[in-house]
């Protein structure tokens, strides 16, 4: 067995700032690592180039395929990129807007990923997009509705059940519940968890939110202008931080 | 029978950046063995890390030098030198950890947060939960909150159902933190029933009582800190 991704000392550089410095980590199948730091802290920039849609500046990013097969992301060409990110990758921006057609149906935007990797038959695949508003619980009724009548609550799910169709077998989320009342945010983070559980998915969380990390991960990486300062389980990063900046983030947290 | 968790000279102390860089430390060249169906009693006054050194089995805290050993099968793996995914494999598998807290997840009945541990190491469904609702109803669970997130349990209840999924599967090595404290006399005994049966299945249990005649109940020795 090998790693599903591999990062090798990434660095992207904005001119002389470094966004991300230097990151390095492997994450295996079925596992689930949370990026966590404060805004600017290069979370969303780490992200951006692990998952390709941003050249690192050095370094490398390794992903192992279906078949087993070991590529570098700076290696493959474009339209192989993108067939990665259609089939085996998901992508869940914070923004649903972001990660949504929004000109289209609820429907559609689950079915337009199927098409995608090539189906074609309408009545599978509209059977399979009412499934899955199911999963996300999105009453049925609302499939053909555009999103843009749906609250940011149900935007979020429905992106979520569009980036999982294809059943990838890594999502990227960037701060998936950011910006969402506090009680749809419990309903979405213990979907996601479920959905990631049940799946065998792999996933990388970047949130600034350690309950989220919490629930979510098995594992943690706290970043501090553009650095991995530590590196750990999620319960070893909470309750035996090491680092003077994570202590600090963990000792932060307003108990309720 | 053979040691199955063997802790090697460990030092422990806690630095914490925050005030000052006080450092706390909790021990230092603390070595023990336990062997499969051997419970024992961690003792100490309060504060020198009775918790902690359960906690460092379990991989939570990190230890400053040392070693924990770990009989995984027929392989030895050093908790505090293993990669995050190893652990990860032994707490599914060979460590278990008992608290009287209860990470309560919104929505997830309580039968299935005890069922969980069986079904992610493959149990059918079906059968975890005939386990879990049998071990719900022995510690006295009503069954009408079965199906319900322990999320409105009282906590005596939250408490119990967090033992429950402690005791669901079987683990070579159990680790327990105060699991009787604050329970009435008819659940700790329920409790103390489900710690002898673990040890009779073969479990090395290590475990810290506040109570002394429970623990003289429960363990046949004891490591001292202070």
């Amino acid at each position: 067995m090998s790693a599903l991704l591999s990062a090798e000392k990434v660095s992207k550089f904005y001119g002389a700032r470094a966004g991300c410095r230097d990151v390095s980590f492997e994450l295996w199948p079925g596992e689930v690592l949370a990026i966590v730091g404060e805004s600017g802290s290069g979370k969303t920039t780490m992200l951006r180039c692990l998952s390709g849609h941003l050249p690192a500046s050095s370094g490398k990013v390794r992903y192992t395929t279906r078949d087993g097969r070991g590529v570098a992301l700076d290696e493959m060409s474009e339209a192989e990129r993108r067939m990665l990110m259609r089939t085996d990758w998901g992508f869940v921006h914070q923004d649903a807007r972001d990660g949504l057609r929004m000109g289209v149906s609820a429907g559609a935007n689950v079915g337009e990923r199927m098409m995608a990797v090539g189906e074609r038959h309408y009545g599978r695949i509209r059977a399979t997009a009412s499934d899955w508003l199911k999963r996300v619980e999105i009453p049925e009724d609302r499939i053909d509705d555009s999103p843009w009548s749906y609250s940011g609550g149900m935007r979020q799910r429905l992106q979520i059940a569009r980036n999982l169709v294809t059943a990838p077998r890594l999502v990227f989320m960037d701060e998936p519940t950011g910006g969402l009342d506090v009680s749809v945010q419990a309903r979405l983070l213990d979907l996601i968890r479920g959905l990631v559980k049940r799946l065998d998915l792999a996933a990388i969380v970047v949130t600034h939110d350690l309950a989220v990390a919490r629930l979510l991960s098995s594992r943690m990486m706290v970043m501090q202008q553009g650095q991995v300062i530590e590196q750990g389980l999620t319960d070893q990063i909470l309750e035996d931080p090491q680092a003077p900046y994570t202590q600090l983030l963990v000792s932060s947290v307003l108990q309720v | 029978m053979g040691a199955v968790l063997k802790i090697e000279n460990l030092s422990k102390s806690f630095l914490l950046h925050q005030q000052a860089g006080a450092r706390i430390p909790l021990f230092e060249g603390l070595s023990a063995e336990v062997a499969a169906g051997e419970a024992v009693a961690v003792t100490g006054p309060s504060g020198r890390g009775k918790s902690s050194l359960l906690k460092l089995v379990y991989g939570t805290y990190r230890a400053n030098s040392g070693a924990i050993r770990v009989l995984s099968g027929s392989a030895w793996t050093d908790v505090v030198t293993a990669l995050p995914r190893d652990v990860i494999a032994l707490r599914r598998d060979v460590i278990g950890y008992v608290t009287q807290f209860l990470r309560v997840i919104p929505r997830v009945p309580a039968e299935m947060v005890v069922a969980e541990p069986m079904i992610d190491r493959g149990a059918a469904p079906e059968a975890a939960l005939a386990r879990a609702r049998m071990l719900l109803d022995r510690l006295n669970i009503p069954k009408r909150l079965w199906h319900l997130s322990p999320m409105t349990f009282s906590g005596g209840e939250q408490q119990r159902v967090n033992i429950a999924r402690g005791f669901a599967a079987h683990f070579p090595i159990l680790l327990l933190d105060e699991p009787t404290a604050s329970l009435d006399t008819e659940n700790r005994n329920r409790v103390l029933e489900l710690i002898a049966e673990a040890r009779g299945a073969g479990s090395a249990i290590l475990a810290v009582f506040h109570d002394e005649t429970e623990r003289h109940r429960a363990c046949a020795r004891s490591i001292r800190l202070d």
